[in-house]
């Protein structure tokens, strides 16, 4: 099928490196830089134990991006089935040792990193329904039938990263999915007959969560039930929040972070303690600093011809807008605690390498952007 | 191209713009969220979080010191050292407790809690490791720091009584907050503060407010472990108020040296002033004990002393007056114009009243006798023939004239009132009648009436300085001249005769007392005897002959009473004495009384 593209003109990777947007990856360094800072701050003032190792990994994922947005974005589109089911296996073998071991079994260990299937799965869907929806027509999309196939191959995934259980991840494929399902043109009616079902299907699955998710959801409708337990957190959380005010209390002297009154404050709480320290100003430099990634990532989707690049970016833009919006909104207790972190800008290996990954592949997608040869 | 691929690449740009819009708007959301937490809501979240990072601790101030009139110090706050181990701060903690062993011993016991204390507090927390520390022993320490890491001394104070046991019922002692003292205190944080120690009886306990004086606070900042961090503020506070008591140690001491080995209680007043000069109960404790804790050892040994030495026996213990109430009747009679110093009764040994038959003290009888002669002699035909003529109402009111029957409220706990019987008093109680062998009785101080030795040395006060309404009090610097107290309504010659009986009692030949007489250079005491019977005597015995005292079990004989005065022509001085259980008011009584005064003129108490 050599109608959509991706296999005309070849570009040579220096014609590549210098397409792609340098204010996109500046804006990445500049909330990388931002995460590094807050972590040295997270350690009472200290590269260790965090922040070196972030600026660290930073690089590596950097380079690793550079890498992923020089290949041919023909290869990802080959691949984007054969990815899928890959990562699909892995995480039933997740959940089968999950059987075994004890409690919740989310990853992998390869050695040198441990790897997480669900995290994998986030950019394998987009994939799959960029490939899968770049084939089939108007029509096909349409219909009732079309959309049995990608639902099918959506709540599968889904169902397994739940019950692992990771129910913020779960969530997070979902919406993700279910945004390409309306970028491709699926109607309005479907979406709001799907919303009907779950309403209904709501009780059986509130008696399904584990208790502690329950709880999780129960203290987000109300933090002072359990203001010493669960509750806790987003209390301590709203504290921060509120007392760095208009200005925030300076760097290295938010008083709830440093007093460890916050919890996590290095990985899902992070933007409680830039907030706290930077203010309502900051906060708003940090979210601004986002919309812009965001905006970019759109405009890469607008100016692209090819329809699998144009809905890869939807897919993996939604998915960094999903992880942004739910770390922020549930520090702040507009969403419940489901332990999403903040791409970036929080601790951690597994979502600095995913993101960075996702951003690889938007780059290529962009450059490609007129690769679209009929 | 084809026209699908053009329709669903229309599609997608449409539907592109409506998810950047919801994204948008989405972060919107979050901005608006921002601004209601950090601008709107800003205010009360400082506050939370200053609430959270900024612990106010207190500082205990130091308890006032108490005085005795000439400026000797009775309770006071002494340095207490301790040694503390903070547990982080020492890379090997057995090390150093062996260490420390070398230079303190600890006993097993003492080991074993460190240890506990240890395992269950925050490394951060100091955890005491021996108290009571002397100079030697803190020295000792300190120069064995290096091998001593994470040990700290801790300077404290602790409530210290010079005199032990000689002042435990004035003083009472301190101690520290139970769950009793609590719920009067709910508003009062401090009741919180370990180591907080409050006065749990006597003037520790009625001054207590005056004494904590008002404590200081420090601000402090911690962490969410309760961790120190740094020092905010601190606002000093102000050291106890002392207290200048009334009370001559000197004089103390040797009231509570007359007793011996007796239990009882006496109370030194200096009549003029209502000023106690002394109050000692028998036997006594040791208010240091009570301090840290008393032991349980040396709480089941106080609590279970048939001689109950927690008791202050000088305004808790009530006991008939016995012939010392024959004062006051003599007083409502002569008052009432019933008798006068003419007045004469016959005394036979015993006479009937209805169809019982009442007993002198002598059974020889003491013949014809007036007032004078008959307090002398403690006649008890005497007062039954004046009480019966008087009526119990006259006496009654006399009595509460002069401090009986009421709390007098010197500022111990536990003050009793006595009791002064009347005619309604007994309809109420007894649900019969008020007969005339009750007036006889109450004529001899017997039956109904009690009083306790405070109660007892007020009235004899108030007697001898000419009929002035003078008040026990403990405190100095409120003396009031003996014009400033209400003259109570009693004529001078009466007065002047009842004093003359007391005279003879102690001087004249054959007075019940006058084995305790002294002169001291002209000085002589005046006073009255009393010897309350516990027991009831009954017609089988009086027939068989009564039995004597000394053959009777402790518990069962009688309390001996004397009280006295002196100089006799311009009184200073009155004393009561009570002695339990010991058997002869004139035998026993009178000469602890005795010596009590004869120090007291010797001391010339200014």
């Amino acid at each position: 099928m050599t109608d959509f593209g991706l296999d005309g003109y070849k570009q040579g990777w220096k014609d590549k490196l210098f397409g792609m947007s340098f204010i996109y990856m500046f804006l990445i360094i500049i909330l990388a830089g931002i995460g590094t800072m807050t972590l040295y701050s997270a350690a009472n003032g200290d590269w260790q134990p965090w922040a070196i190792r972030h600026i660290t990994r930073f690089v590596t994922a950097f380079a690793l991006m550079i890498a992923m947005a020089l290949i041919d974005a023909k290869y990802y589109y080959k691949s984007a089935y054969a990815f899928y089911f890959a990562t699909f296996m892995m995480l039933v073998a997740v959940e089968l040792m999950g059987h075994t071991g004890m409690g919740a079994q989310r990853w992998i260990n390869l050695g040198i990193f441990k790897l997480q299937p669900s995290e994998l799965m986030k950019i394998g869907i987009v994939l799959f329904l960029a490939r899968y929806f770049s084939v089939t027509t108007v029509q096909g999309i349409k219909s009732v039938r079309g959309i049995i196939i990608p639902a099918v191959f959506t709540i599968l995934p889904v169902a397994l990263i739940a019950v692992e259980p990771d129910l913020g991840t779960a969530l997070m494929v979902l919406c993700t999915a279910s945004v390409m399902l309306f970028a491709v043109g699926v109607q309005w009616w479907k979406f709001a007959g799907a919303a009907a079902a779950v309403a209904a299907t709501l009780p059986v699955v509130w008696n399904c969560l584990h208790e502690y998710q329950q709880n999780r959801v129960l203290t987000f409708l109300n933090p002072e039930r359990d203001p010493l337990g669960t509750g806790y957190h987003i209390i301590q959380s709203k504290i921060a929040f509120g007392s760095g005010g208009i200005f925030g209390k300076g760097f290295l002297r938010g008083t709830q972070t440093h007093l460890n009154f916050l919890p996590e404050k290095h990985t899902d709480f992070i933007f409680t303690m830039f907030s706290e320290e930077f203010g309502m100003l900051g906060s708003f430099c940090l979210i601004f600093i986002n919309m812009l990634i965001l905006a970019m990532g759109y405009v890469f989707a607008y100016r692209s011809r090819n329809y699998f690049a144009r809905l890869t970016i939807v897919g993996l833009n939604t998915n960094y807008f999903l992880y942004v919006f739910i770390n922020i909104a549930m520090v702040m207790g507009v969403l419940p605690v489901v332990g999403v972190p903040l791409p970036l800008i929080s601790y951690g290996g597994t979502v600095m390498f995913s993101i960075m990954a996702s951003f690889g592949i938007m780059l290529c997608m962009s450059v490609n952007y007129d690769n679209n040869t009929e | 191209m084809n026209s699908y691929n053009i329709e669903k690449n229309h599609i997608l740009s449409r539907r592109l713009f409506w998810i950047m819009a919801v994204n948008f708007l989405a972060f919107t959301v979050l901005m608006a969220r921002l601004y209601f937490l950090q601008v709107f809501e800003a205010d009360k979240y400082r506050m939370l979080s200053d609430e959270n990072r900024i612990s106010t601790r207190f500082l205990l101030s130091p308890r006032g010191t108490i005085y005795d009139r000439n400026g000797e110090i009775i309770a006071k706050n002494e340095q207490n050292f301790q040694a503390l181990i903070i547990a982080e701060q020492t890379p090997d903690i057995e090390e150093t407790l062996r260490e420390f062993e070398k230079i303190i011993p600890l006993s097993e016991e003492e080991e074993g809690k460190v240890l506990k204390d240890i395992k269950n507090k925050r490394r951060f927390i100091p955890v005491k490791l021996k108290d009571n520390l002397n100079w030697d022993e803190v020295s000792q320490i300190l120069l064995h720091a290096p091998d001593l890491p994470g040990v700290e001394i801790n300077e404290g104070l602790t409530r210290k009584y010079p005199y032990a046991e000689l002042y435990a019922h004035i003083l009472g002692y301190v101690g520290a907050v139970s769950e009793n003292d609590k719920k009067d205190q709910k508003d009062n944080p401090l009741y919180m503060v370990p180591g907080f120690k409050i006065g749990k009886s006597g003037l520790e306990r009625s001054f207590d407010y005056k004494l904590q004086g008002k404590s200081g606070t420090v601000k402090l900042e911690v962490n969410a472990y309760g961790r120190v961090m740094k020092e905010i503020e601190r606002d000093g506070g102000h050291q106890g108020e002392s207290l200048n008591l009334t009370v001559d140690s000197r004089l103390q001491k040797a009231a509570y040296e007359a007793f011996g080995e007796e239990s009882g209680a006496a109370v030194v007043m200096d009549v003029r002033s209502g000023e106690i000069l002394a109050m000692v109960s028998t036997p006594s404790f040791d208010p240091n004990l009570f301090t840290n804790g008393i032991s349980y050892k040396h709480w089941n040994e106080l609590s279970t002393n048939e001689r109950t030495p927690l008791v202050n026996k000088a305004v808790s213990g009530q006991y008939s007056p016995g012939s010392t109430f024959k004062i006051v009747v003599a007083l409502a009679a002569l008052e009432a114009g019933i008798i006068d110093a003419d007045t004469h009764y016959y005394c036979a040994g015993g006479m009937e009243i209805g169809n019982i038959r009442f007993h002198c003290w002598n059974h020889y009888g003491h013949g014809s006798l007036n007032v004078v002669e008959a307090l002398k002699y403690s006649c008890d035909i005497f007062f039954y023939e004046t009480a019966l003529r008087v009526g119990v109402d006259k006496i009654r009111e006399m009595a509460l004239k002069l401090g009986l029957g009421q709390t007098l409220s010197v500022g111990l706990g536990n003050e009793k009132s006595g009791l002064i019987p009347s005619k309604s008093w007994k309809k109420a109680n007894y649900d019969t009648l008020w007969a005339p062998g009750d007036s006889a009785n109450t004529g001899i101080g017997q039956g109904y009436v009690s009083v306790t030795p405070l109660q007892l040395v007020t009235m004899l006060s108030r007697v001898v300085n000419g009929g002035y309404a003078v008040s026990p009090t403990f405190i100095r610097g409120n003396e009031k001249d003996r014009k400033s107290f209400k003259r109570l309504d009693i004529s001078t010659r009466n007065i002047e005769l009842v004093k003359q009986g007391m005279y003879e009692v102690v001087n004249g030949v054959g007075g019940t007392a006058k084995k305790a007489k002294f002169n001291l250079d002209g000085v002589r005491m005046g006073g009255k005897t009393g010897t309350t019977q516990v027991r009831r005597i009954s017609m089988k015995e009086r027939r068989s002959g009564i039995i004597h005292d000394s053959q009777l079990p402790w518990k069962l004989r009688n309390h001996a009473w004397f009280m006295g005065f002196t100089p006799v022509d311009n009184p200073r001085y009155a004393v009561a004495v009570i002695v339990e259980h010991g058997s002869s008011g004139s035998g026993v009584a009178a000469p602890i009384a005795s010596k009590i005064l004869q120090e007291a003129l010797i001391l010339d108490i200014k």
